[in-house]
């Protein structure tokens, strides 16, 4: 026998099963309970960058919508930077910019939504291979993605980190929204690229749907089983 | 701490997507594999949460909804620690919980169980873990329900958890049962979890020295999020 290495194991997921709501958004379930609900306010007042809506319905695979969803957007602010602190720009994010969000859909017709900043582009990790030397950067640019010497300014295109949990779903998956408006960034993003099936691609880009109270609409469904199935990804 | 990457998830120790037991998993599962992703800074990333965001009544479910009195049922502490892979506290992260009252109902618009509502009971809480990665809070325990699955399933008493870590890689759900409970090994929810091991890291043990004499029992119940790697050696992907 070889010695043993002492690691705890991960606690495993369960299902957040029907009732998600009184946990994570009672007010949904139902009742008030707590001065304030979390995850209502991605991008404060403050936070600069273009608003913007992002809609959606999560559907299932017989293709009708599940109207039991809770999704969480994750995401950066309008310059690409995440409001945590081992983003090394993290300092420089508006204070009421938390870049979290949670939404639950509809009841009776699964739609969510949510209103935030457009994301900015982040540093990308850095690729495989032997390193190669480049040209001397601007100050500004010599941040990898964990916040290390860079050679050059490798950005991932914009996007908003989603994680979804219903009732069905025995783990939470992870995928990523980007937007068509993006084309070139999106055709240089490392994590699109690594989808090898260049058509399961468009199922990660949220698409323009008009405007509402004055906000440009981005509209993202996601289909959790069978045509169009949308990417996850194992984070 | 230096900005890492966290080590991969143990997909040995979750359940998987599909698993036909509970019915609801098979339209709701993807059928095709997860793309893996090697972290960058929207990974190791994550909400930040502090107690502006909170209230110190929050995790005492006794009575942060106690109208007229307090609220049917045994009352007891629910207290743990909230590590990682590399027995890590995480501090300052957010845990949530809900559950059903003592009856096994939920203060929710969509259940129907025929068990009545507590009027003093809301069923939810939240904490902040605290600088060695410590929670508590107080309730009652939840009564088991039956649910629409197979003619005759029923839940064994439970709380749903919910926790943050320090980064969305690290995100979870899951749920807690009590040490003793004949249904635990009938739940086709518990049993989607393929690894014996695993269902026994989600059943909390009876814990008399956390108990208080003559008020209430407690129960233990710590959770492993992933761990972070060291950098022993400067990884290629970041260095230069
Ligand atoms: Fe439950």
């Amino acid at each position: 026998m070889p010695q043993p290495l002492h690691y705890l194991r991960e606690t495993a997921s369960q299902t957040a099963g029907p009732y998600v709501h009184i946990g994570l958004a009672p007010g949904a379930a139902g009742f008030d309970i707590y001065r304030e609900e979390l995850g209502w306010d991605i991008a404060g007042p403050n936070a600069e960058g273009q608003r913007i809506i992002v809609e959606g319905v999560v559907i299932d695979g017989t293709g009708a919508p599940v109207k039991d969803v809770l999704l969480e957007a994750w995401q950066a602010d309008a310059e690409g930077r995440y409001a945590h602190p081992d983003d090394p720009r993290h300092a420089e994010v508006a204070e009421d910019f938390r870049g979290w969000g949670r939404v639950i859909t509809d009841f009776e017709t699964g739609l969510w939504s949510f209103q935030t900043v457009k994301p900015g582009q982040v540093p990308a990790r850095r690729p495989l291979g032997p390193a190669v030397k480049v040209r001397p950067q601007s100050a500004g640019e010599r941040t990898d993605a964990l916040g290390r010497g860079h050679q050059g300014p490798r950005r991932q295109a914009p996007h908003i980190n989603l994680w979804i949990v219903a009732r069905g779903i025995n783990l939470g998956l992870n995928t990523r929204m980007y937007f068509a408006d993006e084309a070139e960034a999106n055709a240089a993003d490392a994590v699109l690229n690594l989808v090898e099936q260049v058509h399961r691609r468009e199922t990660l880009i949220a698409r323009p749907a008009g405007e509402r109270d004055g906000l440009p609409v981005w509209r993202f469904d996601i289909r959790l089983q069978g045509d169009g199935e949308t990417v996850f990804f194992d984070i | 701490m230096t900005p890492a990457e966290y080590h991969a998830c143990d997909r040995r120790r979750h359940p998987p997507a599909l698993t036909p037991n509970y019915k609801t998993s098979v339209s709701r599962s993807p059928r095709f594999a997860a793309l893996s992703l090697q972290n960058s800074l929207s990974e190791i990333t994550g909400p930040v949460f502090g107690h502006n965001d909170i209230d110190p009544i929050d995790n005492d479910l006794i009575r942060n909804y106690a109208k007229e009195g307090e609220p049917i049922g045994e009352r007891i502490i629910v207290h743990g620690r909230v590590l990682d892979e590399n027995a890590r506290p995480v501090p300052q992260t957010l845990v949530e919980i809900w559950q059903a009252n003592a009856g096994g109902r939920y203060r929710h618009r969509k259940d129907t169980y025929l068990a009545p509502i507590d009027p003093n009971f809301g069923g939810c809480g939240r904490t902040l873990t605290d600088a060695d990665g410590h929670y508590f809070f107080r309730t009652v325990k939840p009564g088991a329900y039956p649910w629409r699955n197979w003619v005759n399933d029923w839940r064994p008493a439970h709380i749903h958890v919910s926790v943050f870590g320090r980064a969305f890689a690290q995100r979870l759900i899951t749920q807690m049962y009590f040490e003793g409970d004949p249904l635990i090994p009938r739940c086709p929810i518990v049993q989607t979890i393929p690894d014996p091991a695993a269902i026994d890291q989600l059943i909390a043990p009876l814990d008399m020295n956390a108990g208080v004499p003559l008020d209430c029992l407690a129960y233990r119940f710590d959770i492993v999020l992933r761990g972070r790697r060291s950098t022993m050696f400067e990884n290629r992907l970041e260095g230069n």
